[in-house]
């Protein structure tokens, strides 16, 4: 399936998601025209159950998607809506239609059978059709499904992309769907499903300002040759070539682990390496592209913006970096080689 | 080669299974074995101790039964000596025989040389170091000038070796020389094993900075060695050396140098970490954990019979960086001081590889010339 997955869905961005797309979307705010293309493939299905009209896909199958979705700098949620209908399944609710988002930060709380309170830095949020949210109540977790007409906008912001991340009040609104939060799904699912795709974005998004600053390299000639052929841009190259592998495989390792829930281990490392390596690597690439990378007028400002957003949405280095070495801290040091073999902490 | 060669690849089933075994071996023969000591790695010596593996069937483990091998799965390897450089278990006396030198010989030798060394090596019996720096010739390989001449039926070697790893404790070199000239210098070479106990070879090694003797120079002075020394094709020594390199730079010996240390700062750190102490040792953990699965992938492409050299020195860089970051890290986390003599175990540890680290990213092959490797490689793209 990842073969099918990451040849259609490539075709597609190469066919559509071209630079004047993404600054569409930018200036705009939300390019109707190019989702509802995009919906058509209906990628938004890939994780919902066959017999529910979807592709049956697991996390593995899907890793190539959202790291093409980075390297092309897509301005759509659609890792969000991938994500939103793989939970609604795992809940026993009926997947949704049309845009779908994620409170991964949010203060609500259930009274009877009403929610109130705010939902922060929802990816995309004025634009959806429906946002979802974990609430606890009485010892246990449950996962509500908002309408986004029911609830009302508390301030409209923009990641450094452009990229819609919204905060809404909720108040006295009975959720569309509730369900509890079946276990192993961890009360974090939010923040660890976010942090997964945002890595694999990362991982593409880097890739591609990498693949872009190799060409420049060859192509931009200084002193009478390529620069590419000086050994400080060949070492710069390098060192983010050391990244862009390691990024790759943290994202790859991270959504292959996830198969029966988001795995905490797999997504926290992943996290925390393509964060670090997108400070890096965007540094890199506008250190080779000189003073052209600099300008509007050229492309790699759609991959290095989102960069500089996506490491710290769902999580910073830090975030991840913290939770992790107090586990591994915990743990103690006679217990960390077998916990990285086995690849679990029990306390992650 | 490109980033896509580094697909994710996890270890299957039947040689994770080795794992408790040789874990329960490690504890019972390492007991007494003292974290200082485990400190050293992958350099560390016991004759002893490789015999004992030997005997286990975990040295030379790939090779075939034929020769004393298991013909076990590249990855039922990795599992071995995962587990062996995680304790510190000292492993350097067949390290490079079971890395490399065997299957070297399992790949391009004569029946009479496999005959020869793969049953002792596959005992932990036979050690070889490789000779390939020379004092003019260090990352520029090329260049070097240790010559054998055809005498007859025999080799008269002359020259010098240096920076070679237990040439003092080995009983074979696999060297690099010039068998004749090429219009190009890489032309020309040829590797061959010689008997590092032939009349005519010194051995003199080299204290390195922190008072150690791991490296030495060797000098060949019209050493004689049988026309059958030569391994593989006379003149494509080059083509052979480079083809080693993917099994030299991959494993996870290039990134578990500092691991008995990183266990150390944990443990001095305790259970209630600051928090910048959690997010660094969080931080080392997420590469940990990175960097195996990299060197994973290049096990898989290995087994599969292919020479990713590049994704290799990707692991390698990658992992030497991570390697440094580790000492530079225990002393900015920790308000101790590192210390040679007396002062904790940890203090020890913490000075013994603050020094050790430089090496990290010399040893086969320097930082840089890998990051020359990895930058030509993308245009090959």
């Amino acid at each position: 399936m990842r073969e099918i997955f990451d040849s259609t869905i490539e075709r597609f961005f190469q066919d559509t998601v071209d630079t004047e797309q993404v600054l569409l979307a930018e200036k705009d705010g939300w390019n109707g025209t190019l989702w509802t293309s995009l919906d058509e493939l209906g990628f938004t299905y890939a994780m919902v159950a066959e017999s529910a009209g979807g592709a049956g896909a697991s996390w593995s199958d899907l890793c190539g998607v959202a790291r093409l979705a980075g390297s092309y700098a897509l301005p759509l949620p659609l890792c969000e809506s991938i994500f939103v209908n793989y939970l609604l399944c795992k809940c026993d609710i009926a997947p949704l239609t049309g845009v779908l988002s994620f409170a991964a930060k949010s203060e609500l709380r259930l009274d009877g059978d009403k929610l109130n309170g705010v939902l922060h830095d929802v990816p995309w949020g004025r634009y959806t059709q429906h946002i979802i949210a974990v609430v606890p109540k009485d010892d246990c977790n449950h996962l509500v499904v908002l309408s986004r007409e029911q609830i009302k906008i508390r301030k409209e912001a923009c990641n450094v992309a452009g990229e819609a991340r919204d905060s809404f009040v909720v108040e006295n609104i009975s959720p569309v769907f509730c369900a509890v939060l079946p276990a192993p799904i961890s009360s974090n699912v939010l923040m660890q499903g976010g942090a997964m795709l945002r890595s694999a974005q990362m991982a593409g998004a880097m890739h591609k300002a990498m693949t872009i600053s190799h060409e420049y390299a060859s192509e931009r000639v200084q002193f009478g040759r390529p620069i590419g052929s000086f050994q400080a841009i060949q070492h710069q190259l390098a060192q983010m070539a050391e990244h862009v592998s390691a990024s790759v495989i943290a994202a790859e390792a991270g959504f292959s682990a996830s198969s029966g829930t988001v795995d905490a281990l797999g997504v926290s490392t992943a996290k925390i390496c393509t964060s670090e390596a997108a400070g890096v690597g965007a540094s890199i690439a506008h250190a080779v592209h000189g003073a052209i990378g600099f300008t509007h007028e050229h492309p790699l400002h759609l991959l290095t913006r989102r960069l500089w957003s996506w490491r710290s949405e769902f999580g910073s280095e830090t975030y991840w970096a913290k939770h992790l070495g107090d586990a591994v801290c915990k743990h103690g040091a006679d217990n960390f080689w077998p916990a990285v073999t086995a690849g679990h902490f029990d306390t992650v | 080669m490109s980033i896509e060669n580094f697909k994710y690849s996890t270890i299957p089933a039947e040689a994770e299974a080795l794992r408790a075994e040789v874990r329960a071996f490690l504890k019972q023969e390492l007991s007494d074995f003292p974290n200082i000591k485990r400190a050293d790695s992958w350099i560390g010596f016991d004759a002893e101790f490789s015999r004992k593996l030997g005997q286990r069937g975990w040295v030379g483990m790939s090779l075939p039964k034929q020769y004393g091998g298991s013909e076990a799965s590249a990855f039922s390897r990795y599992v071995v000596i995962e587990e062996l450089l995680a304790a510190g278990a000292p492993v350097s006396a067949h390290w490079f025989s079971d890395r490399q030198s065997g299957p070297q010989i399992l790949k391009f030798g004569t029946d009479a040389q496999k005959d020869f060394h793969l049953p002792a090596i596959c005992r932990g019996e036979q050690y070889f170091c490789i000779g390939m720096s020379e004092p003019n010739s260090g990352s520029d390989l090329a260049s070097i000038k240790s010559r054998a001449i055809r005498h007859g039926n025999k080799w008269i070697v002359n020259g010098q070796k240096v920076w070679t790893t237990n040439a003092h404790l080995s009983h074979y070199m696999i060297a690099l020389v010039r068998t004749s000239e090429g219009e190009k210098r890489q032309q020309g070479l040829s590797q061959v094993i010689i008997d590092l106990s032939l009349p005519g070879i010194t051995i003199r090694p080299i204290k390195d900075l922190v008072g150690g003797a791991h490296f030495n120079e060797v000098f060949f002075d019209n050493v004689e060695i049988d026309a059958d020394a030569i391994i593989g094709t006379e003149g494509q020594g080059w083509s052979q050396v480079t083809a080693e390199l993917a099994m030299e730079r991959s494993g996870p010996e290039r990134f578990l140098s500092s691991m008995i240390l990183l266990n150390s700062l944990i443990d001095v750190i305790g259970n209630n970490p600051d928090a910048l102490q959690a997010k660094e040792i969080g931080r080392l953990t997420a590469k940990l954990i990175t960097l195996r699965n990299m060197s994973l992938s290049v096990t898989q492409e290995l087994s599969e019979g292919k020479s990713p050299v590049w994704a290799a020195s990707c692991v390698k860089a990658f992992g030497a960086t991570f390697e440094q970051e580790i000492p530079e890290l225990a002393q900015a986390l920790c308000d101790l001081s590192p210390c040679s003599v007396g002062g904790s175990e940890h203090a020890q540890i913490l000075a013994y590889l603050m020094q050790m680290a430089p090496s990290f990213s010399l040893r086969g092959g320097t930082r840089e010339i890998l990051r020359g490797i990895i930058a030509r490689g993308l245009g090959a793209n």
